[in-house]
């Protein structure tokens, strides 16, 4: 089986996070590898090692779409068990928006699938920065493939994806055609960490530069020009700052009562 | 004058309230059509008019709902061309923002998720990175396709009601083809509490519950709340994992946020620090939530919290 992983190279949340620039984009200083990724990756990994691993000829392609930094993205996927790594990287593409994005993705699938047509396409169920988890739905609909999405379990067998799902008001189970986008919550499975065999063994594992003009994307077609929405104004919102903090002595639910009926929430 | 059409799925036998928001927002953006997917009663149709809805579309296939998202984003798109829309309303459940992803690509349209109003030029306001930012943004495209977060206006009937005319629109033959099939669905027991996702007041447990979800409940219903959970919660199986709030749970906005035994982690913030007030009760004064109460109660939940809803009973007897 023939896998891509989208993996996204993100701020990582436990700092500040900054909007900054004409186009309002976040700073990727301080950037891992999307949390919510990781399940994606152990997904893939689990449905390859099920069919006989990378001896077999099984191949998760992790791919990541951003600038230089973004190939951290790629090696961590690599040290984690990712058989290749793919890095999109094109000065144009800065400040894509999902349209933008979905469209130089789904043509780096297509290019990845040129030889060997790829049977599935993982990515995680939202980024942890843009959080819009527009961009699977979009990329499906652009590569016309079944798009299921949130999957919390995740089964392949002759040729279709079998998925469960899980709504407020009911739970489905889905079945789609291979190929197909999927992605996956973080219910999934429990990714692993990369173990010191796994982090030798990235080393010798390649990863491919593209460009824009390696997929056939010409760069008007993405980044600002190329993007159908625009940010027009940023304004941080002032931290919360804590307020009254009392200890127990015995009446904390009765202050509480009082603080609920003072701020007018009964 | 722009034309706006709205999509509401499976109205069932009254229009929810964030319908009626939406339909508030189109008519201040131009006129209205509606495009409704599923049975579409009397009473519906009075209250589309009721609200200025111009026209009502309605699918040609009764099926769309045994697809994932895809044929109901073809079917919408049809409607848009039908209807000359510039600005298509959806709303903001993890459905109508797909819908939206794939209706933004068969329109080569813009889509903004997670908006909280719409001026009346289309810019849409949202909330980015966890709510740490306010943002306003606007597509640049001829199509402005927008998923609206309930609870964002009130809604208002139209000065004058409308009579729409009822009109169907072909479903593309091509739209189930490559769409996933849903093979089963099972419905979920309803709490009898109000929906988490647009409650006023939520009541939020955690592991420090310690898997007896009484206190959280007890306080709820006394306030009339919805429940909610953090990962730590939900994981344990102690509730089911719909009661999540956070990064990859639900996203709260109520008027008031009380969270018990729950630590205050990053994620669990991500889904809730844009509350009103929040109060916090935790026995470990370190703990980060501390940081972002407006209220915060050093003490044990078992404790405090039925102490709270004694008093709340007898004030409100
Ligand atoms: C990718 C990813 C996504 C995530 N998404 C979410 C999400 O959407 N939502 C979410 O909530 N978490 C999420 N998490 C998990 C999150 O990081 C925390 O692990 C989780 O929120 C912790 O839950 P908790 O606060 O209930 O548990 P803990 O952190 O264990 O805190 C329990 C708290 O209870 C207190 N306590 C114990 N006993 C009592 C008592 N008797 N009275 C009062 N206080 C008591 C303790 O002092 C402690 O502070 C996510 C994590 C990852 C990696």
């Amino acid at each position: 089986m023939k896998i891509v992983v989208l993996v996204k190279h993100v701020p990582d949340a436990q700092f500040d996070r900054h909007l900054s620039g004409e186009g309002h984009t976040t700073d990727r200083d301080e950037s891992i590898l999307s949390e919510l990724d990781e399940y994606a990756l152990e997904a893939a990994l689990q449905l390859a090692e099920a069919r006989g691993g990378a001896k077999a000829g099984n191949k998760v392609i992790a791919l990541s779409m951003g600038p230089a930094g973004a190939v951290n993205a790629i090696k961590k996927s690599l040290q984690i068990g990712a058989t290749e790594g793919v890095h999109l990287t094109d000065g144009a593409l800065a400040g894509s928006d999902a349209a933008a994005t979905s469209l130089a993705l789904a043509a780096a699938v297509r290019h990845l699938g040129a030889d060997t047509p790829v049977d599935l396409v993982l990515t995680g169920m939202a980024s942890t920065d843009g959080e819009t988890s527009l961009v699977p739905a979009q990329l499906a609909e652009r590569l016309g493939l079944p798009q299921v999405t949130f999957a919390s379990s995740l089964e392949v067998d002759g040729g279709r994806v079998t998925a469960r799902r899980d709504a407020d008001t009911h739970s489905e189970t889905v079945e789609a055609s291979l190929p197909a986008v999927v992605s996956v919550t973080d219910q999934i499975n429990e990714p692993r960490y990369p173990n010191f065999k796994g982090i030798i063994a990235a080393k010798r594992k390649s990863i491919t530069t593209l460009s824009l003009a390696d997929i056939g994307v010409a760069s008007s077609q993405v980044g600002h020009t190329g993007s159908w929405t625009r940010v027009t104004a940023a304004e941080e919102r002032p931290p919360r700052t804590a307020g009254t903090i009392i200890t127990d002595e015995g009446d904390a639910g009765i202050q509480l009562v009082d603080f609920l009926a003072a701020q007018k929430l009964l | 004058m722009a034309n706006v059409l709205v999509f509401i799925d499976n109205p069932g036998q009254a229009l929810k309230k964030s319908s009626l928001e939406l339909l508030t927002i189109a008519r201040s953006l131009g006129e209205t059509a509606v495009a409704v997917n599923g049975e579409l009663s009397d009473d519906v149709a009075g209250t589309l008019g009721a609200y200025g809805a111009a026209a009502v579309f309605r699918p040609s296939a009764a099926d769309l709902d045994d697809y994932l998202v895809a044929p109901k984003a073809a079917f919408l798109a049809a409607v848009a061309d039908k209807a000359g829309a510039t600005t298509v309303l959806l709303e903001n459940s993890p459905e109508g923002k797909e819908i939206a992803a794939r209706l933004g690509i068969r329109l080569s349209a813009g889509v903004i998720t997670d908006v909280v109003a719409v001026d009346a030029d289309g810019t849409a306001h949202k909330s980015v990175l966890a709510g740490s930012y306010t943002t306003t943004a606007k597509a640049t495209t001829p199509v402005t396709v927008l998923s609206v977060k309930a609870n964002t206006v009130e809604p208002q009937p139209a000065t004058a009601p409308g009579a729409p005319e009822t009109l169907t629109v072909d479903v593309p033959a091509e739209a189930t083809a490559a769409a996933a099939r849903i093979t089963s669905r099972e419905q979920k027991v309803a709490s009898g509490r109000p929906d988490l996702t647009d409650a006023r007041i939520v009541v939020a447990g955690g592991r420090g519950l310690d898997g007896d979800f009484g206190p959280v409940e007890e306080l709820a219903d006394a306030l009339g709340a919805a429940v909610g959970a953090s990962r730590a919660a939900t994981d344990a199986g102690w509730i089911s994992h719909d009661a999540q709030v956070g990064q990859t749970g639900k996203t709260v906005s109520p008027q008031l946020y009380i969270s018990a035994g729950i630590s205050g982690a990053i994620q669990q913030k991500a889904g809730m620090q844009t509350a009103k007030v929040i109060v916090a009760v935790n026995k470990d004064a370190e703990s980060p939530v501390f940081e972002i109460a407006d209220f915060g109660i050093v003490g044990d939940l078992f404790q405090v919290l039925p102490q709270a809803t004694e008093e709340i009973k007898k004030r409100k007897a």
